[in-house]
């Protein structure tokens, strides 16, 4: 008999999900996109790192209201995805959420191949850069040489329980990341021990409660400090600095996972060969084309003369690549400039009509 | 106009005029003081823009809001004074300001 064993990588062979326009975030300003490529029989497939649509407004400041939106003289930031969400349902875009793109490169054919860190694969004919500010990752504590614990002892999620088995766990925050890890990882760890700055917690009641009958059990330590050093060597921690009331406390462990919230880093958008300057992708304001044709950005990651990082400028920007993205995705085809209001080839996509 | 002075972790400091009813965050962005990020533009959900009020002036800044402070967990060396300058608004009554900006932000 002859058995090829191949690695499991080889194995897979992912098929690539085929589609007109691929837009990455899901902020305002993709949501738009949607709408306005929709409209001209573009259809897209939307990808955002965090778990739900509206960029900034839903991560940032939900609840807290926009008054330059036209037409709507006040509308939160949740309102605001909530309605977009519902203006582009006509148009049945694909969400691939708690997913970033990693790679993106040119096919032979012209088209564009994306992949993302959960290992779904693109082919587009065209790509919209809509990702605000960048990628939305966990912060990271400015403690001296962190960065060379990271992935070996220090974590800002864990993919599997079973990776903290028998280690002695430092977590550290207030709010629900570090609870729910608090209540997962303590039956599987050596010791647990929760720091936070305060004896108050932001997370979900139900939790705290859980967590301090854990406390009151001897089974997690809570400590009221913060760190404010490392100790350990070749990124294994040995210990972790903790500056109480009292004064400060050398805690033993040898994995570390700080919650800190979320921050906007460009991520692997600086590696796609696109121009970039000063962390933004300069564009020209007639198509709001990349310096790669068929790559498009629009919203507060793009830069030209006179950019105002405004959601009612990105909604213009969005109209406009649209318009240019059609020449690529429709080349032999006219287009009609049409009004929503009386084209009824329009209200048809729109299912109005 | 109302004087703030922002003093810096190596001890430099520089004092600002700013128009009443603007945030202390905006005065600083405002005069380009180093160390204050104010990431989120002053919607109190970032923790960039965090300062520690001087001693003498913490009566008269007031004490951080239940929202302020839940964002406080996620500024670093957190101490008694420590504020989100994006909260605190700018009136007569704070004429000669003194805060510091922290060593780092995150």
């Amino acid at each position: 008999m002859n058995v090829t064993v191949r690695a499991p990588e080889a194995q897979e062979t992912v098929q690539p999900i085929e589609t007109d326009a691929v837009i990455i975030g899901a902020g305002p300003c993709g949501l738009f996109a949607v709408f306005e490529l929709g409209l001209l029989d573009i259809k897209a497939h939307v990808v955002d790192i965090l778990d739900r649509p509206g960029g900034q407004c839903a991560e940032l400041y939900p609840e807290k209201p926009i008054y330059d939106v036209p037409a709507l003289p006040i509308v939160s930031g949740q309102e605001l995805t909530d309605r977009l969400m519902e203006q582009i349902k006509p148009f049945a875009p694909v969400f691939h959420f708690s997913e970033r793109i990693d790679a993106l490169s040119r096919t032979s054919d012209g088209r564009f191949r994306l992949k993302s860190d959960a290992g779904t694969e693109f082919l587009a004919k065209v790509v919209v850069v809509a990702a605000g500010g960048g990628s939305f990752t966990p912060k990271r504590p400015p403690l001296n040489g962190i960065e060379f614990y990271e992935g070996k002892s220090v974590f800002y999620s864990v993919r599997k329980i079973e990776q903290m088995r028998g280690r002695d766990v430092v977590i550290v925050g207030g709010g629900d990341s570090a609870l729910d890890w608090t209540l997962n990882l303590q039956p599987v760890a050596k010791s647990l021990t929760l720091v936070h700055r305060r004896d108050d917690f932001r997370a979900a009641p139900h939790s705290v409660e859980k967590m301090r009958a854990l406390v009151a059990g001897g089974k997690v330590r809570l400590l009221i400090g913060q760190v404010t050093a490392l100790e350990g060597a070749d990124g294994a921690l040995s210990a972790a600095i903790i500056k109480t009331n009292d004064g400060t406390e050398q805690i033993p462990c040898n994995a570390m996972l700080p919650f800190f919230g979320l921050t906007m880093k460009l991520g692997p958008v600086a590696d796609w060969g696109l121009s970039l300057h000063e962390n933004l992708i300069p564009v020209d304001t007639e198509r709001f084309e990349t310096s790669e044709k068929g790559i498009f950005a629009i919203g507060d990651i793009n830069s030209y003369p006179g950019k105002l990082k405004l959601i009612l400028s990105g909604f213009h920007e969005a109209a406009l690549m649209a318009q240019a993205a059609y020449k690529i995705v429709y080349p032999d085809k006219k287009l009609l400039f049409q009004y929503t209001t009386s084209s009824s080839s329009l209200q048809k996509k729109l299912g109005v009509k | 106009m109302t004087k703030i002075t922002f003093i810096q972790p190596e001890g430099d400091s520089q004092t600002v005029e700013a128009e009443n009813g603007l945030t202390v965050m905006e005065a600083a962005k405002l005069n380009d003081i180093a160390g204050i990020e104010a990431e989120c533009g002053g919607a109190c959900a970032c923790a960039t823009c965090h300062v520690y009020i001087d001693e003498s002036w913490r009566d008269k800044t007031g004490k951080p809001s239940e929202m302020e402070e839940d964002m406080l967990d996620f500024a670093f060396d957190v101490r008694e004074g420590s504020r989100l300058c994006c909260q605190i608004k700018i009136t007569d009554a704070l004429d000669g300001l003194v805060v510091r900006v922290p060593a780092k932000q995150f």
